[in-house]
């Protein structure tokens, strides 16, 4: 008895060194993906962006978090109270849940102890993070509908059917993977893409729906119409004021974040790259080649942003329903005939 | 109907082939352009801490000039407030009284000499209109302002200092002036 909590005390604390660090790295990395995002937004218009704050700007965001908290707090007059307050918050916390089953490395050794660099190795790790992001929705609808503002419902309706019907060609896409790997832990199927043996290989087709419809479920261009600002005047945060308004921008960062993580661990091999064994530099190479494909894709990302204009709703919902969703089946059957054919 | 450039192109309302219905081919192109525009030289001048040559032509705030003694050369004539399409120049003439030599050219001198900048529209007929090259434009910006009044400038703000390193060069101005293109080449 005694034994098994002193065992158990000793993870807890390593698993909370782990937590707590990993969530000192999602911060840090959406704070500097918005700087980044500035950045790139303008060298692609042939501008410089934020220059004046540090060295090269690099304390932009610090800049940025030091205005959102001295920004007057406002509340609408006929907001629900609490919902207003809670949705923020809400959809931080939703954002902030997902990075727990990303495998970001294999081990490292500590005191002579080796730690995974995984906060939990769930077996259902891909059910969970498709069941995290989901719950974002319920973070901008409710911010949406407490503000009490036409323009925010609209926003957060447009948002949420969004997300809706993006998931769906999503976790097909995603089961075409699993088909395929025969496992739904993340770490499992990192390791199985050792070396170049990445699915990007076998699932070109799944992973360019993945890609698509992670864009729609970050509410990213060209899939922001549900906070463009032309239409909605920002959408669902168009009420919102402050260091909730910080909430809400800051957690899409953050979403952003674990969507090009959870591209880089299911389909280009996650801490594994040719050449470069995950165990180098006692474990540290792992992590290293992971942030360094995330990083790649969150520039995707805002490449994407900065090229394409927005889709219509209608446009947006007749890609997503007639499009995406049956490539996706035709997509999962193919994978389930090859699997068949070449497994036998 | 002739068009009337080269670049016009005929609208044709043409049923779209496969590869332009799945959009990736012409994003790709589209990202492709982008791509080259990130690694373009950038446009942008930081302007506090670069400053752009300003053409010799360039007409700002005004100066008036001493001459190399350190006398205003102005004798109040009034030329330039005719010259003025603005309306933007007054001044009071007045008498220059014994030993006051070394403060004035000759023996009228402008006791007030006001421009309105809000009214100065930066044409330059003063200059040119002044018989003493008393007058002149400089390269200058007129700084902003939150009062009307502070916008009508006194010789406190015209007048160039008399030590050197106050004086204010024109030469180029008048070289340009005084040398147009069409008479150097003769």
């Amino acid at each position: 008895m005694s034994t098994f909590f002193l065992f158990d005390a000793a993870m807890i604390l390593e698993k909370s060194i782990l937590v707590v660090v990993l969530f000192a790295i999602t911060l840090t990395v959406a704070a500097y993906a918005t700087f980044g995002e500035r950045k790139i937004a303008a060298f692609i218009q042939d501008r410089v962006g934020p220059n004046r704050a540090g060295p090269f700007g690099l304390l932009q965001p610090l800049a940025d978090g030091v205005k959102f908290f001295t920004k007057e707090d406002f509340m609408p007059n006929a907001a629900e109270r609490w919902l207003y307050i809670l949705a923020p918050g809400a959809f931080m916390f939703v954002a902030c849940m997902t990075s727990a089953v990303i495998p970001w490395g294999t081990q490292l050794t500590l005191f002579g102890k080796p730690v995974d660099l995984q906060v939990t190795d769930l077996n259902i790790g891909l059910l969970y993070i498709m069941g995290f992001t989901s719950l974002g929705v319920y973070g901008i609808m409710i911010g949406g509908w407490a503000s009490n503002n036409k323009y925010s419902l609209y926003g957060a309706i447009r948002a949420s059917s969004q997300m809706i019907s993006y998931e769906l060609a999503m976790g097909l896409a995603i089961i075409a993977v699993v088909m395929l790997s025969g496992t739904l832990s993340l770490r499992e199927m990192a390791e199985q893409q050792a070396g170049i043996n990445w699915n990007i290989w076998y699932q070109p087709l799944g992973f360019l729906i993945f890609f698509t419809c992670a864009l729609a479920e970050c509410n990213r261009a060209p899939f922001d119409l549900a906070e463009c600002e032309t239409e909605l005047i920002g959408g669902y945060h168009t009420e919102y004021s402050s260091m909730k308004l910080g909430f809400f921008l800051f957690a899409e960062y953050i979403n952003m974040f674990i969507a090009c993580a959870v591209i880089a661990t299911v389909y280009f091999g996650g801490y594994n790259f040719p050449g470069l064994d995950p165990n180098w530099l006692g474990g540290l190479m792992g992590p290293v080649v992971m942030f360094a494909k995330t990083f790649f894709f969150i520039f995707v990302f805002m490449w994407i942003r900065w090229t394409l204009p927005r889709f219509r709703y209608d446009q947006l919902m007749r890609l997503g329903w007639k499009a995406l969703i049956p490539l996706a089946i035709l997509n999962m059957l193919l994978t389930g005939g090859g699997v068949l054919v070449f497994s036998n | 109907m002739q068009p009337l450039t080269n670049r016009s192109k005929l609208v044709v309302n043409k049923k779209m082939n496969f590869w332009e219905r799945i959009y990736l081919p012409a994003i790709l192109k589209g990202m492709w352009t982008t791509l080259k525009h990130f690694f373009r030289k950038k446009n942008t001048v930081n302007y506090p801490d670069e400053k752009r040559p300003f053409a010799p032509v360039w007409r700002g705030w005004h100066v008036l000039k001493r001459d190399e003694a350190g006398r205003e050369r102005c004798t109040a004539c009034g030329l330039c407030a005719v010259a003025c399409p603005a309306e933007a120049i007054t001044m009071t003439a007045a008498e220059r009284e014994k030993g006051e030599e070394g403060l004035y050219r000759e023996e009228k001198y402008a006791a007030v000499y006001e421009i309105n900048m809000l009214r100065c529209i930066f044409c330059g007929l003063c200059e040119e209109a002044c018989p003493k090259e008393a007058i002149f434009l400089t390269d200058r910006i007129v700084p902003s302002d939150y009062v009307r009044q502070n916008f009508i400038f006194g010789k406190n703000l015209l007048v160039e200092g008399v030590e050197p390193e106050k004086r204010i060069d024109v030469s180029m101005r008048q070289k340009h002036i005084q040398e147009p293109k069409w008479a150097v080449q003769q």
